[in-house]
């Protein structure tokens, strides 16, 4: 696979920070705004997510700006639309967080040649089984030149890691705790967990995401992996304000440190 | 003398394959966070339900604790009124008024023979509420219900009881308010607190293997059916066996052991609402499409977008956007024909039933008798409903309509 996002995880090995947004939120049209105010800020990636009714494995602070997204009017051909609009100006890797029931009324052809189209690099569909994605869709994402990310949690044996790292491509989602997003364990508490997935030596970079919420936790999960991928936190600082570009570079500068 | 049977393959409609599929539909869509918890179910199930130790302690609890056998009763004035041979599966006369108790009975053993000391589970009605605060009472495990706002409201005595057998009951307020957010938070409690909780999901909805866990365990309904019948009319068949369909946990026990047999119609009853056009209606296969919702590939209504819609029945029970997986692949090949009632011809049955049999049913049972008039019977025919609760939690609700209805 060669996209924008390999390419970044061979040109920088550590300290990659993936911002998520939910597209839509918290306005229609904020989305083209925050893709340039997180490049500009010095976000390495930006996972984008595409709202849904029924997000399972999200925590309130997510649920939320899910359901004013769609509220908003959010979908994901308008969120293809306002991509194209942005697309000449972003030069960091873009991917798509979602569930799969829309993808899969969207028609997971036309999905994967639309978010190519759009100039994405990756998919995370959480609840897409290995099972299926190898069965039906692998070479539907290889053919579009998009990266599948799969999830792997303290909870997954290691077996199931080697299979979702033999099947990722761009990096693998590690998930700090069993648990939906946006929660507050401390970071410190599960250095063990990502010392082993360290000390495992697979093939893709590992991102480490679900309850990094500051600079310490950022500098803590670095330490294991290639970088961290932080969601909540930033839906939380951008809910309520004015000024969104501002909001984000204090936020990103803040992280990063 | 009936002529021999069709049989279909065996088990081609009752059970899924090993990956959960029945037909298209089925399969577990879950997120990593779900996956070791449902893998551990997966694997033991099947072991677990297989042993002497549990079978002897389901069977035991099934008759001492729940009450069963329940009746198999001729229902001579209703027989009469339609023409033909109508029997009433007694559900409404197990323990807690539903049959709903007969799958948590078999889930608290199974979460006990897995070592896990923390129950959570979702309620429409509030009866599987009620049930697995039952069980857990009866088994001293904490015991956590997920009920949508709106039913809480509508569902009152349910909530009262689940309280006082020592659940906690926690309000979802999430999109509809109904069940499909109580199983929303369910399934985020379980990702949130994997290691010591069971999830005991009411219905055959959910990833595999659920909805073939909760079939196997309502399966007693048509076994004892089946019992029932050859005692009572010398054939173990009946002609037509009629249920109502939410997610479909008391279809599927009444279908279970006649799905392979072709020459028994199988009727699903859907919640039409205020009617199936109005876009205020819970009937599922007449407005869905394919979809993934909890865990399964099922059919599901939703917009064109893919986002879950809000259905609406008067039966909280039936107030679900989705249906079980094996109940879409009845669906889609035909071997179970479906109907929907409205709010309106569900109220009329349930106070019809009460008048002529002298039984008040639940409002989600009322669907399955209101149904007999959109059908048409022969004098020798066998016809079956499964009358799965009785309808003391409603009975607010039958109150306020008995005006409109010129019941009083």
């Amino acid at each position: 696979m060669n996209n924008t996002l390999t390419q970044l995880f061979l040109q920088k090995k550590e300290r990659i920070l993936n911002v998520y947004c939910t597209a839509g939120f918290p306005a229609l049209d904020s989305t083209v705004k925050i893709i340039e105010a997180l490049q500009q800020a010095g976000a390495d990636i930006i996972e984008i997510g595409m709202p849904y009714s029924d997000p399972l494995a999200d925590g309130p602070v997510i649920q939320q700006s899910n359901l004013k997204a769609l509220q908003n009017g959010m979908t994901i051909s308008l969120l293809f639309e306002q991509l194209q609009q942005v697309k000449k100006k972003v030069t960091i890797p873009l991917i798509l967080m979602g569930y799969y029931n829309p993808v899969m009324q969207y028609g997971l052809q036309k999905f994967c040649e639309d978010a190519a189209a759009a100039g994405t690099a990756g998919i995370i569909l959480p609840d897409l089984p290995t099972y299926e994605y190898e069965k039906m869709y692998k070479s539907i994402f290889e053919k579009n030149g998009l990266s599948f990310i799969f999830l792997i949690t303290p909870q997954t044996s290691e077996a199931r890691i080697r299979q979702a790292d033999k099947l990722s491509s761009g990096f693998l989602y590690a998930v700090s705790s069993s648990a939906t997003t946006g929660g507050s364990a401390s970071m410190n508490d599960k250095v063990g967990y990502f010392a082993k997935l360290q000390f495992m030596k697979l093939k893709n970079p590992l991102l480490i995401g679900f309850g990094i919420n500051n600079a310490d936790d950022f500098d803590t999960v670095c330490k294991y992996a290639s970088g961290a991928v932080v969601g909540s936190a930033y839906i939380k600082a951008i809910a309520h304000v004015d000024d969104e570009v501002a909001t984000t570079e204090k936020f990103v500068k803040n992280i990063k440190g | 003398m009936r002529k021999p049977l069709k049989k279909y393959k065996h088990h081609q409609f009752s059970s899924p394959d090993k990956y959960g599929y029945y037909g298209e539909f089925g399969g577990a869509f879950i997120p990593e966070m779900l996956h070791a918890n449902v893998e551990n179910l997966r694997k033991n199930y099947l072991k677990i339900a297989g042993t002497k130790k549990f079978k002897t302690a389901f069977n035991k609890l099934l008759k001492d604790f729940v009450g069963r056998p329940t009746p198999l009763f001729y229902a001579e004035n209703l027989s009469r009124e339609f023409g033909t041979n109508i029997y009433l599966k007694r559900e409404d006369l197990c323990h807690t008024g539903a049959h709903k108790i007969n799958n948590t009975v078999g889930q608290i053993l199974i979460a006990e023979a897995l070592g896990k000391k923390r129950i959570i589970a979702e309620t429409g009605a509030g009866q599987h509420g009620v049930a697995t605060a039952t069980v857990c009472a009866l088994k001293g495990l904490e015991c956590i219900v997920y009920m949508g706002e709106k039913d809480i409201e509508r569902q009152a005595p349910n909530v009262a009881r689940m309280k006082m057998l020592g659940a906690k009951v926690v309000p979802a307020r999430s999109g509809s308010k109904t069940l499909k957010d109580a199983t929303n938070e369910a399934i985020r409690d379980w990702i949130n607190n994997s290691e010591d909780t069971h999830y005991i999901i009411g219905s055959v909805v959910g990833p595999h293997p659920y909805p073939d866990m909760v079939a196997r365990f309502q399966s007693v309904i048509s076994k004892e059916i089946k019992k029932q019948l050859k005692k009572q009319t010398g054939s173990e068949l009946p002609t037509h066996v009629i249920a109502c369909v939410g997610g479909g946990s008391n279809a599927a026990g009444t279908f279970y052991h006649f799905a392979e047999d072709k020459n028994v119609q199988l009727i699903a009853v859907e919640a039409a609402g205020c009617g199936v056009d109005s876009g205020m209606s819970a009937a599922t296969t007449q407005l869905g499409s394919v979809g993934v919702l909890h865990g399964s590939k099922s059919l599901l209504m939703q917009t064109a977008d893919g986002q879950v819609t809000e259905p609406h029945s008067i039966s909280a029970g039936l107030d679900y956007p989705g249906i079980g997986p094996m109940h879409a692949n009845l669906y889609k090949t035909k071997r179970a024909t479906f109907l929907n009632i409205t709010d309106y011809e569900a109220l009329d049955a349930a106070f019809h039933l009460s008048k002529t049999e002298g039984i008040i049913p639940a409002l989600e049972t009322a669907h399955a008798f209101a149904a007999l008039h959109k059908l048409t019977f022969k004098k020798e025919d066998v016809v079956v409903i499964n009358l799965s609760g009785r309808g003391d939690k409603d009975l607010s609700t039958y109150m306020k309509s008995a005006q409109f209805l010129n019941n009083e």
